[in-house]
C-alpha cells in the first residue's frame, strides 16, 4: 500500500512530501477544489431532502403573510411595514436553517475527518456557506418581490427591496456561520445562536430594510447598497476563517 | 515515527492520565485498552491532533506536531466513533467524498473494487440510512483501504463488525503494518495482529 524501499529512505521521501504538499495547501493552491467538494457535497444533500428546505421557505412565507392578517389592510401602513417584514421573516429563517450548517456534519463525525482533511478549513467552511446561501438565502430573495405585492409595493421598491436582500442575506449566511460553529456541541446550541446572531445582523438590518424607505422619501439608495456591498466583501473575507477557528475549537 | 512524551489529559476535573510516554516505529500497531471512561477517546483524539494535550508532546517524523498540523494531517487517517457518513449518500458517493476530502485522487474503479473487498460491492446505490451498522462500519474499511496514509488512527474498530468484517480489518491493519505504516488503534476486542508488532498500553 505504500512505496516501499529503505526504511529511512522511505521516511524522509514521505516526511518532505508531506511538507511540500503542506505548503502547497496552506499556500492556497487547493482552495477551489475544497470550495468546491463542500458546495458540491452540501449541495447534493441539500437537494435529497427537499422537504426540510421546503419547511424553512413556507416559514418565511407564512410569517410575511401573517402580518397583513394581524394588523391592518390599509394601503400605507403595509407599505411602511412591508419590507421590515420581509427583512425581520428573511432574518428569521436564515436563524432557522443556521443549526443545519455544521450540526449534522458534527453529529456523525464528518466534521471531524473535515477538520482533519488536508484541505485548507477555511476554504471547506466557505463551501458550505455558500451551499447553505443557495438553498436557504436564495430562496428568499427570490420569493421576496412576490411577497412584496402583498403589501402593495410598486414594481420600483419592489427591485430596490430585492437587491438588498441579495447583498444582505449572504451576510446573515456568512455571520449565522460563525455563531453556528461557536454552539456546536452546546446543550442549549439553537437558543444560544439566536442570542449570539442576532445582534450581529441588527447593521444589515437596518441598512437592507432602510434602503426602499430611503427610495420611497426620493433619497439615494447607492449609499446603502455600498455599505451593505462593503460589509459583504468583509464578511466573505472573515468570516470563513473566523468560523473555521470555531469548528477547530469544537473539536475539543 | 509517533511518538509521545509525558502526555496528559484532563477533562473536567478528573484527571485521565498523566505522563504517558510511548513510542510507535514504523510496521508497528499500537493496540490502546483499558475500560471506559480511562481516556482511551481522548488519547486517539489527541494523537490524532483535535485535540491538544493538558501536558506533553506528540511527535511524527521527529518533529512536535501542534493540533492541526499540516504535515500530520496529509499523513493520518483517522476513524473515529461513528462511521463519518451522510444518510442521504449512497455508499458509494459516500466513500467518493471521503476519499476526495482526503485530498487523493478519486478513480471510479478504484471505489467500486474497494466496495467489492468489503463485501459491499452490490449495495453501492443504496443510501447510507438503509445499511446496518456493521455495513456502515465496511465502509470505513473501504476508505481506509483506499487512502495511502502512513499513519491509522482507529477507535473502536471492530465496534459492529461480524467476523468475516474484523478478520478483514486484521488483513488491513497488517498489510499496512507490512507497507510500513503506523496504526494505533483503541479496542477490546483482539485485532489478531503479530506479536512481535503490537505495542500494548493498558490505561487505567
Amino acid at each position: 500500500m505504500h512505496a516501499t524501499g529503505t526504511e529511512a529512505v522511505g521516511v524522509s521521501a514521505s516526511a518532505s512530501e508531506a511538507v511540500d504538499r503542506a505548503a502547497a495547501g496552506d499556500a492556497g493552491g487547493a482552495i477551489l477544489p475544497a470550495i468546491r467538494w463542500s458546495l458540491v457535497r452540501d449541495l447534493r444533500i441539500a437537494l435529497r431532502s427537499r422537504a426540510e428546505l421546503g419547511v424553512q421557505l413556507l416559514f418565511y412565507v407564512i410569517v410575511v403573510t401573517l402580518f397583513p392578517l394581524a394588523t391592518t389592510p390599509e394601503r400605507n401602513l403595509l407599505l411602511t411595514m412591508g419590507p421590515g417584514v420581509l427583512w425581520v421573516a428573511a432574518l428569521l429563517a436564515s436563524l432557522l436553517s443556521l443549526p443545519r450548517l455544521f450540526a449534522g456534519d458534527y453529529a456523525d463525525g464528518t466534521l471531524e475527518q473535515i477538520a482533519l482533511s488536508p484541505h485548507p478549513l477555511p476554504a471547506l467552511v466557505a463551501g458550505k456557506i455558500l451551499a447553505h446561501w443557495l438553498t436557504t438565502g436564495l430562496p428568499v430573495v427570490v420569493l421576496a418581490p412576490l411577497l412584496g405585492l402583498q403589501y402593495g409595493m410598486p414594481g420600483d421598491a419592489l427591485l430596490v427591496l430585492t437587491v438588498a436582500l441579495l447583498l444582505g442575506t449572504p451576510i446573515l449566511s456568512l455571520l449565522g456561520a460563525i455563531g453556528a460553529a461557536l454552539t456546536l456541541g452546546l446543550r442549549a446550541g439553537g437558543s444560544l445562536l439566536a442570542l449570539l446572531v442576532l445582534p450581529l445582523y441588527i447593521p444589515v438590518l437596518i441598512f437592507g430594510a432602510g434602503s426602499v424607505d430611503m427610495w420611497r422619501a426620493g433619497l439615494a439608495v447607492a449609499g446603502n447598497f455600498s455599505l451593505l456591498g462593503a460589509g459583504l466583501l468583509l464578511a466573505i473575507v472573515g468570516a470563513p476563517f473566523a468560523a473555521a477557528s470555531a469548528v477547530r475549537i469544537a473539536m475539543d | 515515527m509517533l511518538e509521545a512524551q509525558d502526555l496528559a489529559a484532563r477533562r473536567g476535573y478528573s484527571q485521565l492520565f498523566t505522563g504517558l510516554s510511548f513510542r510507535v516505529a514504523a510496521g508497528e500497531a499500537l493496540v490502546i485498552t483499558g475500560a471506559n471512561g480511562t481516556g482511551k477517546t481522548t488519547l486517539l483524539r489527541m494523537l490524532a491532533g483535535l485535540s491538544a494535550p493538558t501536558e506533553g508532546i506528540i511527535r511524527w517524523e521527529g518533529r512536535p506536531v501542534a493540533p492541526f498540523d499540516a504535515g500530520l494531517r496529509h499523513a493520518l487517517a483517522f476513524a473515529g466513533h461513528s462511521p463519518s457518513l451522510k444518510d442521504e449518500l449512497t455508499a458509494e458517493e459516500n466513500l467518493t467524498l471521503l476519499v476526495e476530502l482526503a485530498g487523493e485522487p478519486v478513480e471510479r474503479g478504484a471505489i467500486h473494487a474497494a466496495l467489492d473487498a468489503v463485501a459491499l460491492g452490490r449495495k453501492r446505490a443504496l443510501p447510507a440510512r438503509v445499511l446496518s451498522q456493521g455495513q456502515r462500519r465496511r465502509i470505513g474499511l473501504a476508505r481506509l483501504r483506499l487512502l495511502r496514509r502512513r499513519l491509522w488512527i482507529l477507535d473502536e474498530p471492530v465496534t459492529a463488525l461480524d467476523a468475516a468484517g474484523t478478520s478483514l480489518l486484521a488483513r488491513l491493519v497488517a498489510e499496512h503494518l507490512d507497507g510500513g505504516g503506523v496504526a494505533v488503534a483503541a479496542t477490546h476486542a483482539p485485532l489478531g495482529l503479530p506479536e512481535e508488532r503490537v505495542r500494548a498500553l493498558a490505561l487505567a
